[in-house]
């Protein structure tokens, strides 16, 4: 079977999706036919990881049996399940290539199902890079332990010792007679075997692998660049409206009088009033679109008081109390060791996800069921946000999601999966909401705005003697350094990246909290090196202990080709290292800078990584690509404008994203280390992205840009003080 | 007020009785099913929507459909000949130029139509070409690198 026949057979066959959910799932697999099924309890690989999700809040306990599965149809095809999305990141072909890699099948044999709430096991959602280094072990379990079961149906049919037999390519064979030899999909045939995994059962060692670490195109590449690959918006049910809804020009504002009328008056438009939710449908979205325009509302705005330029005074004025991270020795002690003391309170803006993909989705409902297609990151989170909305059984609610078109932590909540099924369920007719661009910046969790304060101090030989650092909204992930600094403190303000002083919702974005941290920290670094009249890359090997990041910057910097000089050396170089997911990351760029009008070209970017095992080397090399890229957006032009909780960006206008004309050279590499773990690839190379340009900018001119974004007038501000 | 507009749709003869004032994108997504024009903005900045209007790139948000009375119109979907991939589709694809995915089919026809009108372009003017088209995921220096080796493969001769 491939993967579509399994979406199909669910469609047609299944009309209690009771029967999907966990407690039931062996009804499922029944359904499946004949073939080899392996069932994992996730609990020996993935409990720690799921339970922390558990714990933000993301949803229910594990399901108590068993919650991943892979099958082997009649035919030798494998299908895995998994509750994680393809939104560009590349699991559609990684994780195949891990369940080949262990089952010895030849890739293209191997297939994923992916973020179906009916047919894959519970997950906690698509964040945090963590489809790879906490799910693919688990794939990895489910196929060796399918091997098994192979040589064992191999060995009764050619009456073979085990011990003599070999797998390869989808074959099992006899060593020493190879002619003695079984496909798969003659191994499978008329059989039917569950079997679930006791324990861990034996990998192969990553020596021996022909599939993992290689270099592979993405497997989505025909259907996305044929127009074929279908998003949440691009399906099509029969009698489907499109509904376009009433938005407040701001958040707290309260409508206080509304006249659908004019709306009404266009053929074939609905208008649906359902407590807050005021919605036009019609069967041409354009036309429920004009209806929209039609209906006159009046709404209370509140005085603003907040806006883009006092929302730091604001935020540090309402602060929470600090949390302290880590300490270690004596600051006091540490502050008097200091020959220079560099104090400096680093600032950015709200940033916007911008995915070129809105928010989307279509809802069914049928009786007590609802079926909804959504653009998520979260495919499970919306299972429950619309039961509870509906005030359905969660099993009645199955949520399937086709291609992601980007997500970068924005669509982990699932506001408009919610809308549309509760205007089906009003209207009793299918219903897509795709939110327009204006929607899309106003309800976006915007990359909280955040504050970090530096004090910190080096000696007269160039090492660091004391550290003192303070985060606020941003949150801890990447607020920890990693240099060798006796005295310490680094202390948390705020409950990670969400908060009541915010104008507006807040949540994760690409690396959340780390790209602000590595921003601080990366600029306080160079502003001591600069101190200490030392070259940055090496006063950064100088108060370096850690060998993984030692090499991971000296690869950088040899890649670039780093000649030593202190700075402001105005060559426009820069440097910056930092840790996310697991992954240790170095970054080297060279700029150029229009002192009179402040602009800055980034001429090009070498960056490195260790991120252990790279399961496809190409895709990791995309996402560093794709990090570089969509970093130098938050460090040079986005930044989220408003007035009180009013959002004053509407689109792409205003709002300017990286674009073709700013793309510097990039040279990447990946650091050799097939015999660890494989971490995280989709975010940690961005992190360092704010700090390369503002050191790179400071050696090009001597400014030091302190805030995010470093607009041109921001650049030409600090080039005029110098 | 439904208009009865006629045109080539993907080398086929299409007539369509509607209100000649509609966006195109709408037409072709929800009228006609062909769903690999994306919307990404509505405004016309970010190229998700781009179609091949007489083999030039238009954005089909901000288009009318009864300025294609009689025109050549191709979408994504009949980019394709005889099974076999155009060029640049072809080169995307080779050079993984590609993450999401959302916005390729605008990517993918503005290229086209760049290649069409300068079949020997150098890298600046590639670039020139395609900066009105957005990408989120970062995908841009394999755009620029696929669609470089589409003018070659379609000219048989390196640019200048």
């Amino acid at each position: 079977m491939n993967a579509n026949d399994y979406l199909a057979l669910n469609f047609k066959d299944i009309k209690d999706f009771s029967d999907l959910y966990p407690q039931n799932r062996r009804e499922f697999l029944k359904r499946l036919g004949g073939g080899i099924i392996i069932c994992v309890a996730l609990g020996e690989f993935l409990a720690q990881a799921q339970e922390a999700g558990r714990a933000r809040g993301f949803g229910r306990g594990l399901p108590s049996d068993f919650n991943a599965f892979l099958h082997i149809g009649e035919d030798g095809r494998v299908t895995g399940f998994t509750g994680k999305i393809e939104m560009g990141q590349g699991p559609i072909t990684s994780l195949p290539q891990m369940l080949a890699e262990e089952l010895d099948t030849p890739l293209d044999t191997v297939e994923m199902v992916m973020g179906d709430t009916a047919l894959c096991p519970w997950d906690m959602g698509t964040f945090g890079s963590m489809t790879t280094r906490m799910f693919g072990p688990a794939m990895q379990a489910m196929a060796a332990e399918a091997k098994a079961v192979l040589l064992e149906l191999a060995a009764a049919a050619l009456k073979i010792p085990q011990t003599q037999l070999t797998a390869r390519d989808g074959v099992i064979f006899d060593k020493e007679n190879p002619e003695h030899r079984m496909t798969y999909g003659q191994l499978t045939a008329g059989k039917k075997i569950e079997r679930h995994i006791e324990g861990k059962p034996p990998l192969k060692e990553s020596s021996t692998f022909t599939i993992v670490g290689k270099p592979l195109l993405h497997r989505d590449g025909r259907a996305k660049v044929t127009g074929t690959a279908h998003y949440a918006g691009d399906i099509r049910l029969p009698g489907m409206l499109y509904a376009k809804i009433l938005r407040p020009p701001a958040h707290d504002a309260k409508l206080k009088s509304v006249d659908t009328a004019p709306a009404k008056k266009i053929p074939g438009v609905q208008v649906v009033q359902d407590d807050e939710l005021i919605a036009v449908l019609h069967e041409l979205p354009d036309v429920a679109d004009d209806a929209l325009d039609r209906i006159k509302a009046e709404f209370d705005v509140p005085e603003a008081r907040v806006d883009d330029k006092n929302i730091f005074a604001h935020l540090l004025s309402a602060a929470p109390p600090a949390n302290v991270l880590t300490s270690g020795g004596d600051l006091e002690a540490g502050r008097k060791l200091a020959a220079k003391t560099i104090e400096t309170t680093y600032l950015n803006s709200y940033v916007a996800h911008a995915a070129m993909e809105t928010h989307t989705a279509i809802a069914q409902i049928e009786g007590d069921k609802a079926t909804v297609w959504a653009s998520t990151q979260n495919p499970f989170g919306a299972q429950g946000e619309i039961a509870q909305a509906l005030g359905l059984p969660v099993k009645n609610v199955r949520i399937i999601t086709p291609f992601v078109g980007g997500g970068f932590g924005g669509k982990t909540y699932n506001q408009q999966a919610v809308e549309a099924a509760r205007l089906a369920k009003i209207i009793g007719k299918p219903v897509q909401v795709m939110w327009s661009r204006e929607e899309e910046f106003f309800f976006d969790t915007f990359r909280p705005a955040a504050i970090v304060k530096i004090s910190s101090g080096v000696d007269a030989a160039g090492k660091m003697v004391f550290w003192d650092y303070d985060v606020y909204y941003a949150g801890e992930r990447g607020a920890q350094q990693f240099y060798t600094v006796p005295n310490h403190r680094t202390s948390g303000h705020g409950r990670g990246w969400q908060g009541a002083e915010h104008p507006f919702h807040t949540g994760a974005w690409r690396a959340p909290g780390n790209n602000t941290n590595t921003f601080a920290r990366e600029s306080q670094i160079d502003q001591m090196a600069a101190a200490a009249g030392i070259d940055p890359v090496e006063f950064r090997l100088n108060n370096l202990s850690d060998d993984k990041m030692i090499r991971v910057l000296k690869t950088a910097a040899e890649t670039f080709g780093w000649t030593p000089a202190k700075a402001p050396s105005q060559r426009g170089y820069g440097v910056a290292c930092g840790i996310d997911a697991g992954t240790y990351v170095a970054a080297i760029a060279e700029v150029a800078v229009d002192t009179k009008t402040g602009a800055v070209q980034i001429k090009r970017v070498a960056c490195a990584q260790d991120m252990g095992l790279a399961v496809n080397p190409e895709g990791a090399k995309i996402q560093m690509e794709g990090c570089i890229t969509m970093g130098m957006g938050y460090a040079l032009t986005e930044e989220v404008h408003f007035k009180g909780r009013k959002v004053l960006d509407t689109n792409f206008d205003s709002y300017e994203i990286p674009r073709f004309a700013w793309v510097p050279k990039i040279e990447t590499v990946i650091l050799e280390a097939h015999d660890k773990p494989p971490q995280g690839g989709g975010e940690p190379a961005i992190v360092v992205m704010g700090a390369v340009i503002a050191n790179a900018i400071h050696d090009a001119t001597g400014a030091r840009l302190c805030q995010l974004p470093m607009t041109p007038e921001r650049v030409k501000a600090a080039i005029q003080v110098v | 007020m439904a208009d009865i507009i006629s045109f080539k749709l993907n080398g086929k003869p299409t007539q369509l009785k509607v209100d000649g004032e509609r966006p195109l994108l709408w037409v072709l997504r929800a009228d006609l099913g062909l769903t690999g024009t994306k919307y990404g903005c509505g405004e016309g900045h970010c190229g998700c929507c781009t179609v091949l209007v007489e083999k030039v790139a238009y954005r089909s948000c901000l288009m009318p459909v009864r300025s294609v009375r009689d025109k050549d119109v191709v979408t994504i979907e009949g980019l394709e000949q005889d099974g076999k991939l155009h060029p640049v589709q072809k080169a995307f694809m080779e050079h993984d130029a590609l993450q999401c995915g959302f916005c390729i089919p605008g990517q993918v026809l503005n290229a086209v139509s760049l290649l069409n009108r300068n079949p020997q372009p150098t890298r600046a003017q590639i670039i020139q070409g395609m900066n009105n088209n957005f990408c989120r995921c970062g995908a841009h220096t394999r755009i620029l690198d696929a669609i470089q080796s589409a003018a070659l493969e379609m000219k048989g001769g390196p640019a200048k």
